[in-house]
């Protein structure tokens, strides 16, 4: 009996289900007279409804096709155009209604995206990963994919396509303060990063040479970690204020930046120090006995070998550092230390949904940055090692 | 050219080396042999100052090493070890390259001795320069290392055990290598190994070691027919004795000028084991023997090749 294969993709028929059910019985965007009311919800049928838009969702009908089709270079290149272009075509119909709104609507009056379009936003993006990894595409390729898709939204931002969307309209109020939040944001993560670097290294290093010392470092910062974040500013807030009354001239406080930067610093220790200790106890001992025996000085069996060795391993623990440490600066916002968590906790307590997304969305796309990078900076070291470090 | 005088060291209640004398003389190719635990590994590594002994004095070219700084010694001595130690992370030029660049050598002076290097050690130098570790075979890589201990031109080359974990033919090609090297080089070699047969055919003479301690040293047909004891005679086997003993020494010790036979001729170089097989092969008591020109020397005879073969 000769079987039949259908499905020739199991990730993008999953993708290809949640897309249906969230086209069909999520709604797709909301629509409220104004920002503190709760709004109406608008269907994908009545948005995409409007003669010629609907085809901005010919991709992510294409997306719907994948499973079904027999998987091979083509079919996955197809896959993740398709997906990049849904992500960016959902966004452009969510744009294009909002605009048509606005036209008959009073000015307070807010369209937000509902349930059903970040359901199927996901799922674009996701079928966008999927398509990369199964075309096998090297770093450079990956990049030029993950560009590619955020040119075709941020194209649409920067044209003022969006603007008559809610987020946008919150972000024309905050327009003054954004850019400050985002660079704060960025300031404080890159301010943890130094003392981290310069603590973490030297730790993870001693930590690997004698066993001794990292069964004293590890298990305090696996503590420190455990600690959740606000109680951690809580638990600085004492011994800081204290500090700053003994001495008035150092410019901290127990609340502020200052307190904002110990504390990431103190959960970047453990990833860092992990991932150093890590790497070199990777390095293979008879390199090691090899590069002694050749007659290299330990700074040399350090830099030389070892270092480059442990790089990759080094690399990765350095980007779950950063993601970590741009989520965790968003809470700092609670201790007066800025950033975009400010815009968060502002939109939180005015009830402003959009609000809280003009902060988070773009704390996920440093994160997201972040993570792309130093994953391209490791499979680059990792390539040059070639498959022994694999 | 290396003195040990009077050395010991101990791992904790464990005496590894116990009160070792030992001279090894320029040009000589040293193997330290011993069953697991004998000590010759740290022997070895005593010599470049990996282990540092607890009692005793270790000469190299006439100076004590405890005075010379670690780096210095060991670049003036090629080192080569079991598990290999290539550094991944580099092309097999660079690898080789590691001593001459810790030395600070010109470029050019570092490529030629690189090409060189790779064709001595029969490694198509264009093929191989750029290649990485990971690229090439067990064989191949010990290739790489012998390459990498000899660039820098030591007077000193210490092989711990470098064959060891090859499978047996790459292994017997790499010991031809090494006695050729040895041959054209003239470097004094310390080599390590727990295998007999490879001590009897590579050794220009032999120190058996047991629990750290000398037991004889000679050349390997003084340790085939005079072994000091039991433990040496265990060591070069008993059942095998003969055909060991026939492996030292070559054809051209026992042949009778002038005479001619019929048959292959013999070569002059070959063991006397293998012109024992060949006889057993031929179904004769004599063979004719040949020159490296293929010019005839004389004749084997069974007789001859069996006298002297007695254990003293």
């Amino acid at each position: 009996m000769i079987r039949v294969r259908l499905i020739h993709n199991r990730v993008a028929l999953l993708l290809a289900a949640v897309t249906v059910v969230a086209a069909l019985a999520l709604p797709f965007l909301g629509f409220a007279p104004n920002r503190l009311l709760s709004g109406k919800a608008i269907a994908l049928s009545a948005a995409a409804g409007g003669g010629w838009s609907a085809a901005a969702l010919l991709p992510v009908a294409l997306l719907l096709a994948v499973p079904f089709l027999r998987a091979g270079r083509m079919v996955n290149a197809l896959y993740t155009g398709a997906g990049a272009l849904a992500a960016a075509g959902l966004v452009w119909l969510a744009g294009q209604h909002a605009a048509l709104l606005a036209a008959t609507a009073s000015p307070a009056a807010r369209t937000s995206f509902a349930a059903g379009f970040w359901v199927m936003e996901a799922a674009a993006l996701l079928a966008v990963l999927d398509g990369v990894r199964r075309l096998g595409l090297g770093p450079a390729g990956r990049v030029a994919v993950g560009a590619l898709a955020a040119a075709l939204i941020g194209g649409q931002f920067a044209a003022g396509h969006l603007d008559q969307l809610s987020i946008m309209k919150e972000y024309a109020n905050q327009r003054d303060v954004f850019a400050g939040a985002v660079l704060r944001h960025a300031a404080l993560v890159a301010a943890a990063l130094l003392p981290t670097l310069l603590i973490g290294v030297p730790l993870g290093i001693a930590a690997q040479r004698s066993p001794a010392v990292g069964r004293l470092v590890f298990p305090v910062l696996n503590v420190v970690q455990t600690i959740p974040s606000i109680a951690l500013f809580g638990l600085l807030l004492a011994p800081l204020s204290a500090l700053a009354a003994a001495f008035p001239g150092l410019g901290i406080g127990g609340v502020g930046p200052v307190p904002a930067v110990i504390a990431l610093t103190l959960y970047s220790l453990l990833p860092i120090a992990r991932n150093t200790a890590a790497g070199l106890a990777g390095v293979p001992e008879p390199v090691r006995e090899a590069a002694r025996g050749i007659g290299m000085t330990p700074r040399q069996v350090f830099w030389r070998v070892e270092a480059p060795l442990a790089l990759p391993v080094f690399l990765s623990g350095l980007r779950i550092t950063l993601v970590q440490a741009v989520g965790l600066a968003a809470v700092a916002a609670l201790i007066g230390a800025g950033g975009l968590g400010a815009i968060m906790f502002q939109g939180l307590f005015a009830n402003a949904l959009d609000l809280v997304l003009l902060g988070a969305v773009p704390v996920i796309l440093l994160a997201v940055a972040a993570d792309a990078a130093l994953k391209l900076a490791s499979a680059l070291a990792l390539s040059r090692l070639g498959r022994m470090a694999a | 050219m290396i003195a040990f005088e009077g050395v010991t060291k101990r791992f904790g209640a464990w005496t590894a080396v116990d009160d070792l004398s030992l001279s090894v003389a320029a040009g000589e190719f040293r193997v330290l042999i011993g069953p697991s635990g004998s000590g010759k590994s740290t022997v070895l590594r005593m010599m470049n100052r990996l282990i540092a002994p607890d009692a005793g004095t270790i000469r190299v070219e006439g100076e004590d090493i405890a005075r010379l700084k670690p780096e210095t010694l060991r670049r003036r001595m090629g080192y080569v070890i079991q598990s290999i130690g290539l550094f991944p992370h580099w092309t097999v030029e660079r690898n080789i390259a590691a001593v001459p660049d810790l030395l600070g050598w010109p470029r050019a002076r570092v490529r030629d001795r690189v090409t060189e290097l790779l064709t001595l050690l029969n490694l198509d130098a264009e093929r191989y320069r750029g290649a990485f570790p990971h690229e090439l075979s067990g064989g191949q890589q010990q290739r790489v290392g012998v390459a990498r201990a000899l660039a820098a031109e030591p007077h000193i080359l210490l092989m711990d055990e470098p064959f060891s974990a090859l499978d047996p033919i790459t292994r017997g090609a790499l010991q031809a290598e090494m006695a050729a090297i040895h041959k054209a080089t003239g470097t004094t070699i310390v080599f390590v190994t727990h295998d007999m047969d490879e001590a009897l055919t590579l050794a220009s003479r032999i120190a058996i070691l047991d629990r750290g301690r000398l037991v004889q040293t000679g050349t390997p047909l003084d340790i085939l027919t005079r072994p000091a004891d039991d433990r040496v005679r265990d060591l070069v086997g008993r059942e095998d004795w003969g055909l060991k003993r026939l492996a030292v020494e070559t054809v051209a010790e026992r042949t009778r000028p002038g005479e001619t036979a019929p048959g292959d001729p013999l070569a002059a170089g070959a063991s006397l084991r293998q012109a024992l097989a060949a006889m057993v092969a031929c179904g004769t008591d004599r063979l004719p023997v040949a020159d490296g020109q293929g010019r005839p020397m004389g004749v084997l005879h069974l007789a001859d090749l069996l006298r002297g073969a007695d254990r003293a």
